[in-house]
C-alpha cells in the first residue's frame, strides 16, 4: 500500500485505521462463530490508492481467479464493502460454515445462498460497527457475488472512470485448519472520503474533549 | 407448550441455521419458513402464528415494516428482528416498534433469552 500523503493526514490515516479496524474485528469475530474456529487478522491497511493497485494487492500470489461478495453503503459517506478470496477457495468456505455432514453435492447447491448469507453477516458487521463508532447511520444493500479478478472486482458501478483513485481500507484474514485466506476491504471514491474525513474530524475532536483521565 | 414460530428470511442457509438452533433448543415447536415479507403477511393471516423472526434486510419490504404491519393485526404477538445489521439506529427502532433484537450470527444463547421471554407472554396471554 502506497498511501498518498497529500489526501490523508497521519492523525486521519490513523483514526480510519482504528476506525477499520473495529470493523473488521467485529466481522472477523462473526467469521470465526459461523467456521467455529480461530480466525487470524493482519494489522488492517488503509490508503488513497489507483484501482489497479488495489487490484494488485488482492491477487496475492497473483492468483486471479477471485470470488468476492459485495454490498453498497450509502449515508454520510458511499462505497463498497467485499469480502475477496480466491475462487478455489469458495467451496471449503461454504463447507466450513455449514459443516462436514453435508455432501459436496449440497455444498455445491448451497454455494451461492452461503457465500451472500456470510458476506452479508461479516460485512454488515463491520459498516454497522463503524457507523456506530461515528454515530452516523448508514443504508446496506443486498449481497451480490462477483466473479473475476480483481479489476473486475473492483470496476464501480455509478463510479466514474476519473475514480481512478479510490479509498482503500483492507484486512487480510486466515482461518488455519481449513488453510483459507481472504480480504475484508472498503472502496470509496474521493467524494465520499471527503465528507468520511469531515466525520473522522469530529470523532477525533469528541476523543480530545474527554477527560484527561480516559483511559481507553 | 407448543408454538408456531414464523421465520422470514431471504436467505435460504440462514432458514437452515435458525431452524437448526430449533431442533437443539426448542425441538417441539414448529416452523413455518418464508422468504419474503408479502409470503409472510399471507401466512400470518391465514394461520395461527405465535411467534415470529424476521430478517432486517430482504428485497422488497424490510423486516421492519413487515413487523409493523404484523402488529397492526397481532399487537401482541412477540416478535424480534434478526439481523447482522447491528447499527444502533436498526436496534432502536425495532425497540420503538416493540420488537426483540437478536443478532446474527445466531447464537443459541441469543435465541433462546428471546424465546424464553416470548414463551412467558404468551403463557401470560393465555390465562
Amino acid at each position: 500500500m502506497r498511501p498518498n500523503p497529500s489526501h490523508l493526514t497521519e492523525i486521519e490515516q490513523d483514526a480510519l485505521a482504528e476506525i477499520a479496524n473495529m470493523g473488521v474485528s467485529r466481522a472477523a469475530n462473526s467469521l470465526r462463530q459461523m467456521v467455529g474456529e480461530q480466525v487470524l487478522l493482519s494489522v488492517p491497511a488503509v490508503g488513497i490508492v489507483t484501482r489497479q493497485e488495489a487490484s494488485r494487492l488482492v491477487e496475492r500470489n497473483n492468483i486471479k481467479k477471485l470470488v468476492a461478495v459485495q454490498q453498497s453503503f450509502q449515508g454520510p459517506f458511499d462505497g463498497r464493502a467485499l469480502l475477496i478470496f480466491p475462487e478455489v477457495q469458495s467451496l471449503e468456505l461454504v463447507r466450513a460454515i455449514v459443516g462436514d455432514q453435508h455432501s459436496l453435492e449440497d455444498v455445491i447447491d448451497l454455494e451461492h445462498e452461503a457465500l451472500a448469507e456470510t458476506g452479508n453477516i461479516i460485512l454488515n458487521g463491520c459498516l454497522a460497527t463503524m457507523a456506530n463508532v461515528l454515530h452516523r447511520t448508514m443504508g446496506v444493500s443486498l449481497p451480490t457475488i462477483v466473479r473475476g479478478d480483481g479489476a473486475r472486482i473492483f470496476e464501480l458501478e455509478g463510479f466514474g472512470s476519473e475514480a481512478a483513485f479510490v479509498l482503500f481500507l483492507y484486512i487480510d484474514f486466515n482461518i488455519k485448519r481449513h488453510d483459507l485466506h481472504g480480504f475484508i476491504a472498503l472502496l470509496m471514491d474521493l467524494p465520499s472520503t471527503a465528507a468520511l474525513k469531515a466525520i473522522i474530524h469530529d470523532f477525533i475532536r469528541g476523543i480530545e474533549k474527554q477527560p484527561s483521565d480516559y483511559a481507553g | 407448550m407448543q408454538y408456531k414460530v414464523l421465520v422470514v428470511d431471504d436467505s435460504k442457509l440462514a432458514r437452515m441455521v435458525m431452524a437448526s438452533a430449533f431442533r437443539r433448543i426448542r425441538p417441539d415447536w414448529s416452523l413455518v419458513e418464508t422468504a419474503s415479507a408479502d409470503e409472510a403477511l399471507a401466512v400470518v393471516s391465514a394461520d395461527k402464528v405465535d411467534v415470529a423472526l424476521v430478517d432486517f434486510n430482504m428485497p422488497g419490504t424490510d423486516g421492519l415494516e413487515l413487523i409493523a404491519r404484523i402488529y397492526q393485526s397481532h399487537p401482541d404477538m412477540p416478535i424480534a428482528v434478526v439481523s447482522a445489521n447491528v447499527q444502533d439506529e436498526i436496534i432502536a427502532r425495532a425497540r420503538k416498534l416493540n420488537a426483540g433484537f437478536i443478532p446474527k450470527p445466531l447464537t443459541d444463547e441469543a435465541l433462546s433469552a428471546f424465546l424464553s421471554g416470548a414463551a412467558l407472554r404468551l403463557k401470560r396471554a393465555a390465562k
